[in-house]
This record gives C-alpha cells, structure tokens and sequence, in this order.
C-alpha cells in the first residue's frame, strides 16, 4: 500500500505507461466512456420522446424503425436505454458520493484517534454490516416511498462502512511509518496530518474501491428498481423495464434482454476499470505481473 | 419461437390421448392471484377469503349464482310480511357444519347478531344495519325483523360476509375455517396453496371434486407457464397479460372474458382544487383516450368501456361513453374556460395492480397533451388505504371498484372522492326503498347518469375477467357476480 | 482464549441489541394501519378501533418494544397480523424453502468455483486463466434476477425441463428439488464468479510462499503440491468468503424468490413489508442478522483457532 503521491508528473508518465499496457482497464476505460457518452447524448438526442406514449406502436419487434423493438406502452427501447443510463449513473455516483463523504472522514478519524473511539466506529459498522443490504435497503424505501433519492440515500448508507473501513486500514498502516512520525515531530496536529499526508496517500485505494462501489450501485439499484422501489416513471429505469419485461419473457424477449445487456456491459466495463486501476497502483500485485 | 409451438402442439396431442385411457379425473389445481390474509368471510374484506371459501365451504342463508341471481342456500324457503320489514326464513333440515355440530336457527341468530354487534370485525357491516331483531321461531325458523323495508336485503344474505358459522368455532374460523359447504378445509400451505376436500356429508347435492387446491400464483410471469404445463388446470381469473392470444390459440384451453364488477376509474378528489372545477373534470374526460388505456392497461386489452360507475353486465346498465367522447381540442377549451390554459400539476397515486400502474402512466401521457403534468407516485395498498381512501390525501388515483353493484358509494357523506350531489342521494334514497325491480333500474340508470354528466372520476373501464381453464373441466362460473371460485357444479367430462 | 471468545460473544450480543432498537424504531414510523389493512377498504371505524385494541397497538412504544424483545428471546415472535398466526410457525414453514434454496446454491457456488479458481491459478497468465477469469467477470457484472429471466426463458418456457416458478412442498421431494433448480443457479452464478476470483488470488499468494517453492524445489510432483499444500491453506480466506456469501444468500434471496414465486422468507418478508406486517418484518429481519452475526461469529472463532497470534489478543 505504498503509493508516493500521484502528482508528480514522473509518477503520471510511468502511470499512463502502465494503463495503456492493461488490457483490462483499457477496455472498462473504453466502455465506461462510451456508457458515458451514451448518457450525455441522451440529454440532447434520442430517437424517440420517452414520455410520449403512442399505445397502438405497444410490442414491436427488432426493426430498423426501433432497433431493440419497443415496449407494452410502445415507448423505444434503445431510447429508454439511453435515457435510462443516466438514472443508473447518478444514483451510482451519489450513493458513492454518499460513502466516501462520511466514510472516509470516519475511518481517518478512527485510525488517527484510535482507543474507544475507534471502538465504537468500528462496531457502529460491524451493526451496519450485520444487516443484509437490499434488505435494508427495501426497508428505507418502503418507509420513506419508493424513487430515485430514496433509493440512492439506502444504496449510500450501506457505502459509508465500507468506505469508513478501507480508509481506517490505509490510515493505519500508515500512522506508524516514518514520514508521518517526522511530521508529527514537527509538531503537526493530527487532523493536519491526516489531510496533507494519509489522504494523498490512501486516495489510490479509494478509487479503486470507488469504481468497485460504483458497479456495485448499478446492480444495486437495478435490484430496487426492478422490485419497483427504485426510479419511478416517466424516468426510464433498465431495472424498472426489466420487471416491465417480466411477463411479457415468452413472447418478447427482446424487452428484457437488451436493458440486462445495458447493465452487465456498464457493470462488466466499470470492474475492469477498477481491477486495471488496481493492478497499475497497487505495487505488490505489479510485482506478480 | 416456430420450434417452441411445435413442442406445444406436440404436447398437447399427448396429453389429450393419455388422458382418455382414466377415468375422469376428481382432483383440481386452481390458480389464485392473491393469497387470503385468513380464512373467515365474515372478518375482512378481502377477497381472496371469498374467492377459497364462498360456496364452497360457508353457506349464508341465501347465495349469489353465476349470473347475480339470489338463490336459496341454507334456507330453503322465505317469506317477506307485506310491509317488507319481516323476512321469515325456513331452514334445511339435517345440516351439520364440519366439526360434526348440528345447523339450527340458533346458529343463524348468532352468527348475524355477531355480525352486527357493536365490536364486530365484520368488513362489511352496513349489509346487517337495516336488522333490527333476530328470533328463533323454532330450530327450523328464523325470524328477521327490519328497521325499514330494503330491497337488497336478501342479496345482502347472500355475500360471503354473511355466512352462517356455528358459535363453537367461529373464533378459529380464521385459520380453520368450519362451515355447511360441501367442502371441507384440509390444509394451508400460508404463501402457496390451500387445500380443500369433498364433505361426504354434505345436506345438498354431493359435488364431484374429492379435492381442490387453490395454488397462490401472484403474477403473469408465474401463472403463464403454470397453466401452459398443466400443473394448473384452471385459472377463473388469470393475469395472462399479452400471452393471452397464444392460451388461446391453444385448443387444451377454453378461455372465457367474462366481466367482473369492477368499475375502473381514475380517482378524482372532486373537493381539491382545481378538480372541484366541473369544467376541470370534463377536461380531463375529454383528453382521456380509453381505447388507448384499455389497449395498455387492461389484461389483453379485453377491458369494456364504461361512461359511468356501473357494470355493463347488468340489466340496468346504460352506456354513457359518449357523454364526454376522447377529444383533446375540446378538453384543451375547456381548460380554458377553467382559466387554466398553462395547464397545472398534480399527483397521482398508483396501487399496485398493473391496470393501475401501466394507466396511470398512459393516463399522464395522454393529460400532458392538455397541460396537465402528473407526477406519478406509485403506493402500496397499506399506503393507498390510508392515504388516499382513508385521508383523503390525493388529487388522482386509478382504482378498481369491485364491489358488485355499488354505485351508492358516491352517496356517502365521507367517501374519498368527496363528491356531493343531493340530487344523487335522492336517488339512492329512493332506490334503498324501492324492491319493483323495473322501479329500481330506472333509478339505476338517472343514478348512473348524473355521475356521468358530473364527470365525478374518469370512468375508464370494466375490469374484464379472464377465465382460463382446462376444456375438458365443466361448470365454471363464466362471470363473477360476486368474487367466489364456486366449485359446487365443477367436473371433469371424461 | 477464553478471554478473546467471551469478547467476541459479548460484541455479538450487543450488535444484535443495537440491531433490534433500529429494527423496532425504525419499523413503528412505517406509514399504513395495520388493523386498516386487515379489515379492508369498507371497515367500519368501531370495527377498526376494537381491533388496534386487540392487536394490543394503543399500548406505549416502549412496552411493546419490550413485550416483543422479551417474547422473541423465548422464541415467540407474536402473531402475524396479515395471517393471524404466529410468526415462528410463518418463518419455520418458509425456512424450509430458503435455507435450501441457500444451501443448494452455495454448494452449486462451491463446487463450480473453486476447481475453476485452482485451475486459473495453476495456469496463471495462460489463455485458460485469461478466459476463466474473463468469464469470472461477466458473472459478477450480470444481476441474478436478469439472469433468472433468461434461464426462465431457456429452461422453464422453450425445453420445459423445469417449472418456471412456485413452489409444490417438500411431500414431492423431486417435485420440490426441480423446483428449485433454477433459482439456486440464478443465485449461485455471481456468488461463483466472486468466489472463483478469490480463490484463484488466494492461490497464488500461497503459491508464492517460500515453502510451496521448497516444495517445487525437492521434486515434488507439481499436482500434490497444488493440491495437498497449497490449497490446504488457501482455504482460510475462501471459507471467510463462503461464509459472508450464506448470509448474503439468505437475503438474496429476497429478490430471486419474488422472480419465482417460492414461499421463501425472502418473499414472506417482501410482502410483510408491503403489507405492513411489522411484526413479521422484525422477526424475520432479526433472524437474517441473527444469523450474518452468527457467521461472523463462526469465523472469528475459526480464525482464532487456525492463527494462534489472534488468540493472545
């Protein structure tokens, strides 16, 4: 876990060096970016008004018209995808946001205090983990009303502990090294040190367990929506179409089958991203190369 | 999909030769949508509770048959004192409930003064407010004695909610339900199926089923391969969704669209502004397309039309989907007019049922055409029970109203569409005292079309009732007059 | 040692305190009535009044939080009010499907999972790694309830193998196990691909100890080596998976069994919540933690058993 900070430009080269030599995480770069894309394009384009539901196009097939077909409401597909990515990636990004926010704070503040205080954060989790997460995650939408915020606040509570307890394992490892021992000889305060020395170096981890997360978050509110908790309409949800498409399995397929792909393709692109990034930062990993 | 209806066919043909070689068969396994919370017809609503045990193992004093019709049931005979206050029930002879305890006058006496006293949990208490007294003439007679002539009153004896139990085991009638019928209650598997089995001293015609299984299949996804396979042989109301054309195109199936009595509406809050606005209410049947709702929202698109809260399965039924026909430049004057040419927003709140879910989004589609931007809030029955039905918190919701014939509910002083009308409640008035049946059905019709011309809800559609059973099962109910799974005449022909 | 087990016991304890306050409040500001649930949309208010009063719901929070922590310690988790029966008997009939169904994917998991992280581990950086480990991948990209869909799809509706969905009860047992099949792959899938990676790393982290190279060295034949030296100690970390997985699979199953209609807890709990059914909601939600702080538990104390430095702790 010894990173030098990645600001220098020396260790920038030497790590675009490395990426461009990783197969897995130039591929979940180039997925990513490309679901991305796919999103921001949906903002000013889409072949097809999402909201406006013309019933008697309900259930067609694969055409040039509608590539992926279109739904029992006779929206498009490939339009609801689109416009569903970023419902996906938002409720993603924010629970992460979620998790970092308060997590990383709270492992820091463990691992630099440490005694009781320690004890209790690492307990306060050890509750928090004790709970299945969907579970809880159901339980917060039922109370609160099913919907995208709903469904990103219980999909980031259940990031806080992880996030609090990557960050306490960096910082510890850290605390006793030398050049946190000299700072602290200068006479810098804790909170100082935290932030000018253990932030820089555990942020490595923290984006890797960051896109890890991030996958995690899709699937995660795909499961909500699709028991119906998640995004609610006119917003296109691929969980949400998913359980639309339940029924419809025998006699078009077509309906489920192309929002799974939209799911397993972002999922599969953001866990090579995270992996690439891992095997490019995390030295003891590069030395098994 | 060409190799997948071959193995249909296939399978089909093998079934129909293997069958033949047996003697018909005595066993049904009959899907149900939803599971009953318990099992006693006479402490909840629900009706699932009706749909295991109407008929099948509780009597009341008279019965509803497969058209609406009243029969007799426990008691064999009635007689109505001129002033229509008295009714004078004569009761079978000879009737034990399954426990082995003998039927008498005295258990009639119990079972409606327990429905109707002052801490009964029965759901439907108004049926039993017109009774005054009770009294056993002897153990064959029983003497009910009316507050006021009601026309409906032995069609109220013959909801599931007024059976008669016997005082020994009414309290364990919730999870062991003990009943006349010719049926008895054998096991509940809670979450997948209850089992029923042939009384064999039953006091009526035997019935020739020896068992029956009411299998819980909640969704389309579930009870379409369960019935394609033949692990179910009879769905009386399936959620085929849009694979209905291929059951039906199967000739192992007999389907049946019948109608329900469930009067599909959009909920309108008729105190709330600017849904107080008649012209606002016209709007917005105006810009409702119900062919298009119907084609979306409704199973197979087999949704009837409906003008007004009424079944068209009844004789009294007058169409009035005319009175505000689908016309979006007309809807967008009368908005106008309203002053409210910008349009506005509102909420609407979604129970769970997929005519409510997938109407309410076609529904909000087709209202922002005139301006109108729905927020969609979908709810859970525990929610729309006490927000919308019960609070009143709600500016428009889409909900089916299955109770057969109750069009009176847009009379009562609280109900959740706080719709008051004197000229309504007139009629119903009249109608509560009225038994010639031609009087009644007029009042029916003027009640019906005053809601209509209100424009009270958006009327949308009759729930259809998609029947799908095995066809070679004989004596299905075709329609639900009332919401029962009677399977006292049900039988396999070979 | 004895030290370290009654610290782990005495931390288990109080986990599951915290974890029955937080269940209990947080389930008494779930909105609905549940006496308005049960009676339906037609109740009269005397009817629903003398209800509340025999659920025993106009008593204080605090005494029914007591009432029911005091009862669930002896095993009675109250009367359901949606069924009007006892909770235990709800959740010993459908432990019955989930426990299974958890057990059957585990095993499923188990047995796909470890060969294939052996054998990418054996042949690390070789096409049959690469293309094992890609396929890892995938399976932890693909959400098990899609995955449901598609084996519905192919094994349920197109070959008709298996039954798409319910549940017959255990009287067939046949029956019962075909019924499950399906589930117990959509479930075990993911839990495979994480449990293959984690195997293959565990691997060759052994397989770069300095005895598995002495090993090598003496001209031990390259197979006992992997199996009998390398994997014996690879397994800690993969038990430590395989025991977070249970109690993962124990919620989630909540999702597959909504996708097959199994009389699970899964389903039983999905519903309670939508019903309102709180008093089956916390029984069931204190069961699954119950049993994640159980596993965890487990694992600790083999832990302590396995590395002796933990134990001076």
């Amino acid at each position: 876990m010894t990173m030098p900070a990645s600001s220098q430009p020396d260790d920038f080269r030497h790590f675009l060096h490395q990426a461009l030599r990783s197969g897995s995480f130039m591929t979940g770069l180039i997925i990513t970016l490309l679901i991305a894309a796919m999103a921001a394009l949906s903002f000013i384009w889409t072949p097809y008004d999402v909201t406006n539901l013309v019933v008697a196009n309900r259930m067609q097939g694969l055409s040039a018209a509608h590539p992926f077909g279109t739904d029992h409401l006779g929206r498009d597909i490939l339009s609801m995808i689109m416009v569903g990515s970023r419902n996906s990636i938002a409720v993603a990004i924010v629970a992460v946001g979620i998790g970092m926010g308060i997590g990383v704070p709270l492992g820091c503040w463990a691992a630099a205090r440490g005694g009781w205080l320690d004890e209790v954060l690492m307990r306060f989790n050890d509750v928090v983990f004790a709970f299945p997460a969907l579970l809880s995650a159901i339980m917060i939408t039922a109370i609160f009303g099913p919907g995208a915020v709903n469904a990103i606040i219980a999909i980031g509570i259940f990031n806080v502990p992880v996030f609090a307890r990557v960050a306490r394992a960096g910082a510890l490892a850290l605390w006793p090294r030398e050049f946190i021992l000299a700072a602290r000889a200068a006479g810098k305060g804790k909170a100082l040190i935290t932030i000018e020395h253990i932030l820089p170096n555990i942020a490595s981890i923290l984006l890797v367990q960051g896109t890890i997360q991030f996958a995690l978050g899709i699937l995660a509110e795909a499961g909500l929506s699709y028991l119906g908790l998640g995004a609610q309409p006119p917003m296109p949800s691929w969980g949400r179409m998913l359980f639309d498409a339940q029924t419809r399995m025998m006699i078009a397929p077509n309906q489920a089958i192309f929002p799974g792909l939209a799911i397993v393709i972002t999922v599969l692109g953001l866990n090579l991203l995270g992996d690439g990034l891992r095997d490019i930062l995390d030295p003891r990993l590069r030395r098994e190369r | 999909m060409g190799s997948f209806k071959s193995i249909l066919g296939a399978t089909a043909i093998l079934l129909a030769t293997s069958t033949a070689v047996f003697a018909a068969r005595t066993d049904l396994v009959l899907g149900l949508v939803l599971e009953p919370p318990h099992l006693d017809p006479t402490a909840g609503a629900a009706a699932a509770i009706d749909e295991v045990v109407y008929a099948n193992v509780f009597e009341g004093l008279t019965r509803i048959g497969p058209n609406g019709e009243v029969e007799p049931a426990l008691a064999e005979s009635w007689e109505v004192s001129d002033d229509g206050k008295t009714y004078t029930f004569k009761l079978h002879d000879g009737v034990k409930f399954h426990d082995g305890s003998s039927f008498d006058a005295e258990d009639v006496k119990f079972s409606l003064d327990r429905a109707r006293a002052a801490d009964s949990t029965n759901a439907q208490k108004v049926l039993f407010e017109a009774i005054e007294n009770v009294e056993v003439v002897d153990p064959q007679t029983v003497k009910v004695t009316l507050s006021r002539p009601q026309g409906a009153f032995l069609y109220n004896m013959g909801w599931g909610d007024a059976v008669i139990v016997a005082p020994e085991s009414a309290d364990g009638n919730k999870e062991k339900p003990i009943g006349t019928g010719p049926f008895k209650f054998q096991n509940w598997a809670k979450g997948s199926s209850i089992t029923i089995v042939k009384n064999p001293d039953y006091w009526g015609e035997p019935v020739a089923l020896e068992k029956a299984e009411f299998r819980i299949i909640p969704d389309a996804a579930a009870a379409i391969p369960a019935m394609l396979s033949g692990d179910v042989q009879a769905f009386p109301n399936m959620p085929a969704g849009d694979a209905l054309p291929q059951i039906q195109a199967d000739p192992r199936f007999e389907v049946v669209i019948g109608a329900t009595e469930g009067e599909t509406i959009l909920s309108t809050n008729n105190k709330k502004e600017p849904f107080d606005n008649l012209k606002v209410r016209q709007a917005i049947a105006h810009a409702l397309d119900r062919d298009a709702i119907i084609a979306g929202a409704s199973e197979g698109g087999y949704g009837v039309p409906i003008g007004s809260h009424f079944s068209p399965a009844n004789e009294a039924y007058v169409d009035l989907t005319d009175t505000y026909p689908h016309d979006v430049e007309k809807a967008k004057e009368l908005m106008k007019e309203a002053g409210l040419e910008n349009g506005f927003k509102a909420t609407i709140k979604l129970p769970p049922p997929s005519y409510a879910r997938q109407g309410g989004e076609i529904i909000a589609s087709q209202l922002r055409e005139i301006g109108i931007e729905l927020e969609i809030i979908p709810v859970e029955w525990a929610q729309w029970l006490e927000q919308v039905f019960t609070n009143k918190d709600y500016d428009l919701s889409i909900v089916s109203h299955t109770e057969p014939n109750d069009i009176e509910i847009y009379s009562r002083p609280d109900y959740y569409f706080n719709y008051q009308n004197p000229e309504f409640n007139k009629v119903i008035e009249e109608l509560d005292t009225t038994t010639d049946q031609a009087k009644r059905n007029e009042l029916y019709k003027q009640a019906q079309t005053i809601l209509a011309k209100d424009a009270v809800n958006g009327f949308l559609f009759e729930l259809p009732k998609i029947g799908v059973w095995d066809a070679k099962l004989e004596g299905m109910w075709e329609n639900s007059p009332v919401q029962a799974n009677d399977l006292t005449a049900v039988k396999w022909t070979e | 040692m004895t030290a370290y087990l009654f610290k782990r016991l005495a931390i288990a304890l109080a986990t599951l305190i915290v974890a029955s306050v937080v269940v209990f409040a947080v389930l008494e500001v779930l909105p609905g009535d549940p006496a308005r649930i049960m009676l339906g949309m037609n109740a009269s208010p005397e009817a629903l009044e003398s209800l509340r009063e025999q659920m025993g719901m106009n008593q204080p929070l605090i005494t029914r939080y007591l009432n029911w922590i005091s009862g669930m310690a002896i095993g009675d988790f109250g009367r359901s009010y949606t069924y009007s029966s006892p909770v235990i008997e709800l959740i010993a009939e459908r432990i019955t499907v989930s426990l299974p169904l958890a057990i059957m994917s585990l095993l499923l998991s188990t047995i796909i999972a470890i060969p294939v992280g052996i054998f990418a581990a054996s042949r690390r950086g070789k096409l049959a790694d690469t293309i094992s480990m890609g396929a890892a991948q995938v399976g932890v990209a693909v959400p098990n309830f899609w995955f449901a869909l598609l084996l519905i799809y192919i094994f349920a509706v197109a070959l008709r193998l298996v039954p798409a969905g319910g549940f017959p009860g255990w009287g067939d047992w046949w029956q019962a196990l075909k019924a499950l099949i399906l589930p117990a792959v959509a479930l075990a899938l993911p839990q495979a691909a994480i449990l293959a990676r984690v195997t293959r790393s565990a691997m060759l982290d052994v397989l770069g100890e300095d005895y598995i190279r002495t090993a090598h060295a003496k001209g031990m034949p390259r197979h006992i080596v992997l199996w009998r030296h390398a994997l014996r100690n690879a397994m800690i970390p993969v038990l430590t998976v395989l025991g977070l997985q249970f109690a993962f699979l124990l919620a989630g199953t909540i999702i597959i069994e909504n996708v097959f209609y199994l009389p699970g807890l899964g389903r039983l709990v999905f519903q309670a919540i939508t019903q309102r059914d709180l008093i089956v909601v916390e029984g069931v939600v204190m069961l699954l933690v119950a049993s994640v702080v159980a596993v965890n538990l487990i694992v600790d104390l083999l832990y302590a058993v396995v590395d002796p430095r933990l134990r001076a702790r």
